[in-house]
């Protein structure tokens, strides 16, 4: 029987998951983005669950929200990733180092 | 179903967005020797948006869309200062943007929907509309950030806060869909009447942290300060100044939403927390600050101490704590936004004026200038009797009444040692020797000097007669 507790457990998983990839990788910005994803997802998994074991439909809107907003969200990176290649033919985590203090 | 009346309750958000878009048409069809009308232009619209709030002022608290947004008193002052503070940024801005070739349409529409997206989160009566909020505006943010498409220093600051920004709402959502699981609503109301019968209140606490971690990302309270500093030097001088003065307001309207509205009965356990975050800002703010040698960096310290001081002022948890908050939020946004406006009169094509140095002898070439500045830097230290003092006075005041006198004390040891960074600006102005062959003056624009100095006198006004503005904070709280 798969009860509420499974599926908060997995978001939590995929959240830690997301959150530790934002903090180890030093490589390639690409992976912060899509640990930022990762973790709406991880998210999203919580409101439905919550939605569904509560009956109350107003999670799964919130969803809805969260998806459309995650999608604006990701162009706005992407934007700014292009930027920040061309002026720095770079996108090595550990170079973006120019502001310190 | 909405009808009519919803409709008028959100008529300035309504307008601004109808503006914003005719704004963006036009400057797609405007010739480029017609641009500066679009300046004027968005500054009417702005004007007008005042307007439109104070008139449509209700008497009592309304809500439209079934609760989605709320129209009180708090939301009413909140919306007028974060208004006024984007006019401000306008008119201190053009010479900037016209000097660097950043002069686009581009800057104007955008800050207006970064303040739709304050106006809507200073509202919000549900989850969802503090998360679309919250959304409009960091995401106008993110992109004025990244305004200058050559400058790497921009780009960069850009990544880091849409990096740490995307963190924060992710961390908020998190804590959002947990309090949603122990309360089963998202509606603010509804929730902080389910929260004091949940069966759940482990969860609800545990929700409660994450969102405190949201709130502190956004206000840039320590330790999620981390991108205020590379934000605030890294973006143009005209952005700049926008973060630092009206997301403010949106930032205490957000805490005060959520924390109070939503989660008021679960204040002896965030009253502890936003302590820690206090004491934190304001040790790290501060000292930190000592050590910098850019303008615009020092600046950002001070915001990360400053929000320490909007917090002992929350701490509270009541009326007079929250009226001495919102006192504290709309002072720093206009000090903030004279502070920056005074960078930016300096700044002229291929200077940028953001190094502590530049401010040498300033004295001796721009009098009016250096007097300026030190009135601000004064009102930032609290130096009475300009605005920033009461602000601090008031929001000591409060902590000491709920209890938290420690804290007050430790707020005064702060803003003593806070003193000192400030006063270097001031020595450096005035007892300095000007840098031979290096040259600084104000910007010639008309518009910008009379603002300007109408701003930094408002500061000294507003510290004698703070009485009728600090009665007008403390009157939406009541009741």
């Amino acid at each position: 029987m798969i009860t509420l507790s499974h599926f908060i457990v997995l978001g939590a998983v995929l959240f830690c998951i997301a959150l530790a990839s934002l903090f180890i990788n030093r490589k390639n910005v690409i992976v912060l983005l899509m640990s930022i994803e990762l973790m709406l997802l991880a998210v999203n998994i919580n409101f439905v669950a919550f939605s569904r074991f509560l009956g109350d439909v107003a999670g799964q809107v919130f969803v809805f929200f969260i998806l459309t907003v995650a999608a604006a969200e990701t162009a706005i990176g992407l934007a700014i990733l292009v930027l920040l290649f061309r002026n720095r033919s770079t996108i090595n985590v550990a170079e973006i180092d120019s502001m310190k203090g | 179903m909405p009808n009519f009346n919803d409709i008028l309750i959100l008529l300035p958000e309504f307008y601004l967005v109808a503006a914003a878009c005719l704004l963006l048409l036009l400057d797609a069809f405007m010739k480029p020797e017609q641009r500066p009308m679009l300046h004027w232009l968005s500054i009417a619209v702005l004007l007008v948006g005042i307007y439109l709030v104070i008139a449509g002022q209700p008497s009592q608290p309304v809500t439209a869309f079934n609760g989605m947004f709320i129209r009180d008193g708090v939301s009413e002052i909140l919306k007028v200062f974060a208004l006024l503070s984007t006019v401000l940024v306008f008119v201190y801005a053009k010479p900037y943007l016209l000097d660097r070739k950043l002069f686009v349409g581009e800057f104007y529409t955008l800050t207006i929907f970064a303040v739709i997206g304050i106006m809507l989160l200073v509202s919000a009566g549900n989850l969802i509309t503090v998360y679309l909020g919250l959304e409009l505006l960091t995401l106008s943010s993110y992109a004025l950030v990244a305004l200058n498409r050559d400058s790497r220093l921009s780009s960069e600051a850009a990544i880091k806060y849409f990096v740490l920004g995307a963190l924060a709402s992710g961390m908020l959502l998190y804590g959002m869909s947990m309090v949603y699981g122990a309360t089963a609503t998202l509606d603010l109301a509804h929730l902080h009447m389910a929260a004091s019968h949940t069966g759940m209140p482990h969860l609800l606490v545990f929700g409660l942290i994450f969102m405190i971690v949201g709130i502190g990302f956004k206000l840039g309270a320590a330790p999620f300060h981390m991108w205020i500093p590379d934000v605030y030097q890294g973006s143009p001088t005209a952005v700049t100044i926008f973060i630092g003065s009206a997301p403010k307001l949106a930032a205490f309207g957000m805490a005060y939403r959520l924390l109070d509205a939503g989660l008021g009965d679960l204040a002896n356990h965030w009253q502890l927390m936003l302590a820690c975050l206090a004491v934190l800002s304001l040790a790290i703010g501060n000292l930190v600050a000592i050590v910098q040698s850019n303008l615009k960096r020092l600046l950002a310290y001070s915001t990360i101490s400053h929000m320490g001081y909007l917090l002992l002022g929350l701490v509270n948890a009541g009326p007079e704590g929250y009226a001495s908050a919102l006192f504290y939020a709309i002072s720093y946004a206009l000090t903030s936004a004279a502070a920056f406006g005074v960078i930016l009169a300096l700044a002229r094509a291929g200077f940028e004026c953001e190094e502590i140095d530049d401010l040498k002898g300033l004295n001796q070439r721009a009098p009016w200038a250096a007097f300026l500045m030190m009135l601000v830097m004064f009102s930032l230290a609290g130096v009475p009797p300009l605005f920033g003092f009461f602000g601090k006075l008031l929001v000591f005041q409060a902590a000491i009444h709920a209890g938290f006198m420690w804290l007050a004390i430790v707020g005064a040891v702060f803003a003593i040692i806070g003193l000192y960074y400030y006063l270097r600006v001031v020595k450096v102005m005035y007892f300095d020797k000007p840098v031979e062959g290096t040259e600084v003056h104000l910007q010639k624009d008309v518009s910008v000097r009379v603002v300007l100095s109408l701003n930094v006198l408002a500061l000294l006004v507003l510290g004698i007669a703070w009485g009728p503005l600090f009665g007008w904070c403390q009157s939406v709280f009541v009741g």
